[in-house]
């Protein structure tokens, strides 16, 4: 059988493997990133100064140190942190809905939070306000979603999660739209614009110490709960059945992945593709167990996006929105796994 | 007494669908629920398995009311085998058998050698050890079956619900499935299965309970519920039945009018 798919599953006996080759693909990934950039650094100058701030090797130089931690650092650290996060509650919200087509932004985190950004920076709030805006207003979307849900009995509670969440997204959508419109086009579109396709190049240490602690957050729940998320692919009843508090479980993860999702749009904004892409390739790669799955594609995300990042700042003269880049390489590379994976999505 | 039925109502508020059933089955015994589509056989599973409230009477399993068991007490105690699905994602069989050990795992565990002991000895038991790292979604329909099964015995449970486990299964898997419940009941398990073929209540059951649509119901011994006339009211079809080789059959009267007249007009 596993000859058949030459490749597909062809890690599922060893994570072990899978994560220790993801892990070093990161570490090599972000070392490189480090080192890329404005001014190339030599990749030695940049192991130098990391060996130096945990106190092994010699001293390295001044002004490669200083570009490493003053530029470079925080934006690839938050390149680490948001492209494993999105992937986390991208990974989460596919198992539970069922669904392998499903982002982190299915239940209207992401509009949420672009209407609290766009009407922020509407009414001219500094980057603080912008940045509550964004996380509150995604917040409420998903809070809100999930109210019409309860509300709506008789219907399959993850369906009308689903179709609560994208009208809500979409009424959203018509909201960010309006402001759009309305905008001053000289001072307030080209911000809007910009927080709409996302961006890491404004991450600053102090959004890393307000969202950092805020996705841990979110990513703590997950990975306690990942092997008892399996049981949320299963039938409501089924699990139910198996001893599973469903619906509380299911509430646990929507708080854990919204939580994490909004904090992420709130510093880099809307990024899309990474919470639905790397899923897919860590489950190529080891099957759809989430307690394998889970921290395979933490990896992979956190690979992908510093990869991604990378790319927008150096690839051409000006910064490219990694929005648009993650489409460019993601829609191929979906794609392929759709129609390489077909067999088992029958 | 494993599982037993006080005077059971179950149904929904202002749509009963029958009173007054009274069940008993001990290790070993085996019932088979039949009766036509919509006659409730899925509501009084999920009334069973404590996913549904009873609306009169009361519910035990091993002694203790069900209605104080918590989720994964019941879980604990009691197997369910859904009917056949496809599910979204390529689980190996041996992580479905595992998450029958969910009931056993603390909140935030991960399944350790004693439940993968269980769920591959559950694997073991069924003789589809060999399936073990197959994706569920890539094995036939019988295997799945028998995968679910694996992982309501991974549950180490007092009884087993299964919802039609013939349903879906070629000819040869059907009798495979009904053997494997009796030697399960045999192992000191209470099973209840529902089934749309009332010769199954033959092959190895205990107990029969006949539905009908009015919310009147037969139950006993399969001699007693599965007669002509029992099946003559309850699905409007004119059956024989017969003995072959000391197990009873039954026999749809294709060819005579009377059959066909019910076919037509199914009695209320």
């Amino acid at each position: 059988m596993r000859d058949r798919r030459l490749g597909v599953y062809a890690l599922t006996r060893s994570p072990r493997a899978a994560n220790v080759a993801a892990g070093l693909a990161l570490a090599a990934l972000a070392a490189g990133a480090l080192a890329l950039g404005e001014v190339a650094l030599p990749l030695g100058d940049v192991l130098a100064v990391l060996g130096s701030a945990i106190g092994v090797g010699s001293a390295a130089p001044e002004q490669a140190a200083q570009i490493v931690w003053q530029i470079r650092a925080p934006r690839i650290a938050a390149a680490l942190l948001v492209g494993a996060a999105l992937a986390a509650a991208g990974t989460a919200y596919q198992g539970m809905f069922r669904n392998a087509l499903v982002s982190p932004d299915i239940l209207g985190v992401s509009a949420g939070a672009a209407a609290g950004a766009v009407l922020a920076i509407f009414f001219s709030q500094n980057a603080f306000v912008i940045q509550a805006a964004a996380f509150g207003g995604g917040f409420a979307a998903v809070a809100l979603a999930y109210a019409v849900a309860a509300a709506a009995r008789g219907h399959d509670p993850g369906l009308a999660l689903v179709l609560s969440g994208v009208v809500i997204g979409s009424l959203l959508g018509a909201v960010v739209a309006l402001v759009k419109a309305l905008a001053d086009p000289l001072n307030q579109l080209p911000p809007i614009t910009f927080w709409l396709l996302g961006s890491l190049a404004a991450v600053t240490p102090r959004d890393l110490a307000l969202a950092g602690p805020l996705v841990v957050c979110g990513l703590l729940p997950l990975l306690l709960l990942r092997w008892r998320m399996n049981l949320l692919a299963l039938d409501d009843d089924e699990a139910r059945s198996l001893g599973i508090p469903v619906t509380a479980l299911r509430l646990a993860v929507v708080c854990a992945a919204t939580l994490i999702t909004a904090a992420c749009v709130a510093i880099s904004g809307v990024i899309g593709w990474v919470g639905l892409l790397i899923p897919h390739a860590a489950r190529l790669l080891v099957g759809p167990e989430f307690s394998r799955l889970l921290p395979l594609a933490m990896l992979l995300g956190a690979a992908f996006l510093v990869t991604v990042d990378t790319l927008c700042r150096t690839a051409t003269s000006i910064e490219l929105p990694p929005g648009v880049v993650t489409a460019l390489v993601g829609t191929p590379a979906f794609l392929f796994l759709l129609l390489r994976t077909r067999r088992r999505w029958q | 007494m494993i599982l037993e039925a006080r005077a059971l109502a179950f149904g929904y508020p202002g749509r009963r669908i029958a009173k007054g059933l009274d069940l008993a089955l001990s290790a070993g015994e085996v019932l088979c629920v039949l009766g036509p589509n919509g006659g409730g056989k899925t509501t009084l599973f999920r009334t069973l398995l404590g996913l549904h409230p009873a609306l009169e009477g009361e519910l035990r399993l091993g002694g203790t009311p069900l209605a104080a068991l918590r989720r994964n007490e019941v879980a604990q105690r009691l197997g369910y085998v859904p009917q056949d699905h496809a599910p979204e994602y390529p689980f190996t069989v041996r992580d479905v058998a595992l998450m029958g050990r969910a009931a056993r795992i603390g909140l935030f565990g991960a399944p350790a050698a004693r439940d993968l002991a269980a769920a591959d000895a559950a694997l073991e038991a069924l003789g589809i050890a060999h399936l073990a790292e197959r994706p569920y979604t890539e094995v036939s329909g019988g295997e799945r079956q028998l995968a679910l099964l694996a992982r309501a015995l991974a549950q180490e449970p007092l009884a087993l619900v299964l919802d039609e486990p013939t349903a879906n299964l070629d000819f040869g898997n059907q009798v495979r499935v009904l053997r494997q419940l009796r030697q399960l009941a045999d192992r000191r398990l209470a099973v209840v299965f529902s089934t749309h073929r009332p010769d199954e209540a033959f092959h190895g059951a205990s107990h029969a309970l006949l539905l009908t649509r009015g919310g009147a119901f037969h139950y006993g011994a399969p001699d007693e519920v599965i007669t002509a006339g029992n099946l003559k009211a309850v699905y409007g079809v004119a059956v024989h039945v017969a003995a072959v080789d000391g197990t009873r059959v039954c026999v749809p009267q294709f060819q005579t009018e009377e059959c066909l007249a019910g076919f037509s007009k199914p009695p209320r």
